[in-house]
């Protein structure tokens, strides 16, 4: 595997993610489509399903906001490339910046600077996992800034425990209302410390819409609260409507005994997220999306 | 719940026709202004200075769109709307100066903004957040740019729309406000969602 060849296989990604909304969320807002009684909510889900094909049949950015530059990278820590992926990654954003085209997002916060090509300090961001053998799971996670200005930390107390938390995400979702361009997938993350739960909260967002926990007791509190977000009627772009939510996701981490951190993660209905998995011999294969 | 046609310029008889949850399409001229793009006009209006385009009966979009140039022409490629409430610190004054009939965002705007519209004569068209490739779709061409030294998203993009929409009507020119109303009965719901989840009191 060449750094070239790698550097093309992230611009795909990132022209699949912002491009081809993956399945699982387009068959969700399809469902919610089937089952709204609302009509105006209706035109919302008819126009987004509208503008999906047509990014998909087009290979157009499904949404103007491009986002921040996010990956979220699990690899072996035989895998030859490893010390190169960050300047593999950050080449493949000023590309892919311009031929598919990505709008420039990235400012600086103290000087108001955008140098244009959606790269700068700490961006693109990388999560690490650095696991056994050679192989390469990238995942790009282009995250739009609608939804990232609703998300929220809770330093919630041990006494105010899981009610509070449940409190917590319905308030927060109730503020935010319009704003994260609803129907949202609600990513939530327990325990850890206030940037773990963070952290988990965000990583949540990458589980396909559907997917349940597989704890059984974390799973039936996914189902409930997405029901109780999807009984407040603010419905798709906080028009009004059944469908608030396309699904709730819980990730847990062991708390401190005087701590109860709660993260909440929002992600807008483009849900813009493409996987594949590379070896060390350069076999390439796309996980999230079918590519011919 | 009707659905209607607007042509550039429209005039403040049509717009004070429609009512919240209508369908509205234009076509003709809309040009995008954001926060720096407001602030700028409403600068240049109090040392009446003109702006680069004649603005009244035109639609303003809170939007900051991607765009290339092809073979020295503008090419828009997604243009979906942004959040209006940013927008609120502006829009009253923006609308008495310029006489815009149609402000389109997303996520609705509050009290200034629709007793500033009840008085001009305007209504906020709520567009589908992230939906750039269905509102470039009915993008024509790009009439012009001004304002560049703002950046792309900034600058005021003077765009010739045919069938621009579905926009729905969230406040109209009576005040009525749909993401108020909605809001309300979000409120009401409160209680009910709580108990979903097994939360007792509030």
């Amino acid at each position: 595997m060449h750094a070239t060849e790698l550097e093309d296989v992230v611009v795909n990604l990132l022209r699949l993610a912002v491009t081809n909304l993956p399945s699982d969320v387009s068959d969700a807002l399809e469902e919610a489509l089937h089952k709204e009684r609302n009509s105006t909510a209706k035109s919302q889900l008819e126009a987004i399903l509208e503008n999906v094909t047509l990014a998909r049949q087009r290979s157009i950015p499904m949404c103007q906001d491009t986002g921040i530059q996010i990956f979220y990278i699990s690899v072996g820590s035989d895998f030859s490339l490893l010390s190169e992926i960050p300047r593999i990654l950050t080449n493949a954003v000023r590309k892919g910046t311009q031929t598919i085209p990505l709008r420039p997002n990235t400012v600086n916060p103290i000087l108001h600077e955008n140098p244009g090509d959606n790269t700068g300090l700490n961006v693109p961001w990388i999560n690490w996992r650095i696991t056994e053998g050679s192989d390469l799971h990238i995942t790009a996670f282009p995250k739009g800034g609608g939804s990232e200005n609703v998300c929220k930390l809770g330093m919630l107390t041990p006494g105010q425990g899981l009610d509070g938390m449940k409190r917590f995400v319905i308030d927060s979702m109730i503020e935010a209302g319009a704003k994260p361009c609803p129907p949202t997938i609600v990513g939530i993350g327990l325990g850890g410390g206030a940037d773990i739960c963070m952290k988990l909260a965000k990583e949540q967002l990458l589980r396909p819409v559907g997917h349940r926990h597989s704890d059984s007791q974390i799973s039936k509190m996914e189902e409930e609260i997405k029901e109780a977000l999807n009984e407040t009627g603010i419905g798709p772009m906080g028009l009004g409507g059944d469908t608030t939510v396309l699904d709730v996701h819980i990730g847990v981490a062991m708390r401190h005994p005087a701590s109860f951190p709660v993260g909440l993660a929002v992600q807008c209905w483009a849900a813009r997220r493409a996987s594949a998995t590379i070896t060390n011999e350069g076999q390439v294969e796309y996980t999230s999306h079918k590519v011919e | 719940m009707a659905t209607y046609e607007l042509e550039t310029p429209i005039s403040e008889e049509d717009i004070r026709k429609l009512r919240v949850n209508d369908i509205v399409f234009i076509s003709g001229t809309v040009f995008t202004a954001r926060d720096e793009a407001h602030e700028r006009a409403l600068k240049w209006f109090e040392s009446n200075k003109p702006l680069p385009i004649q603005p009244n009966g035109l639609a303003v979009f809170h939007c900051g769109p991607i765009v290339r140039k092809k073979d020295e022409q503008w090419e828009l490629v997604a243009a979906g709307p942004t959040t209006s409430t940013r927008m609120e610190m502006f829009e009253d004054k923006f609308l008495e100066a310029f006489q815009v009939r149609v402000v389109i965002g997303k996520g609705g705007m509050g009290a200034k903004t629709a007793a500033a519209m009840k008085k001009v004569g305007a209504v906020y068209g709520a567009f589908t957040g992230g939906a750039a490739v269905l509102a470039a779709n009915t993008v024509r061409r790009i009439k012009d740019v001004a304002w560049l030294d703002l950046g792309m998203p900034e600058a005021m993009w003077i765009m010739e729309v045919e069938h621009f929409g579905p926009l729905i009507v969230a406040i109209d020119a009576t005040g009525e406000n749909l993401f108020e109303r909605v809001k309300e009965n979000v409120e009401h719901s409160r209680q009910k969602v709580y108990q979903l989840v097994g939360l007792q009191d509030s």
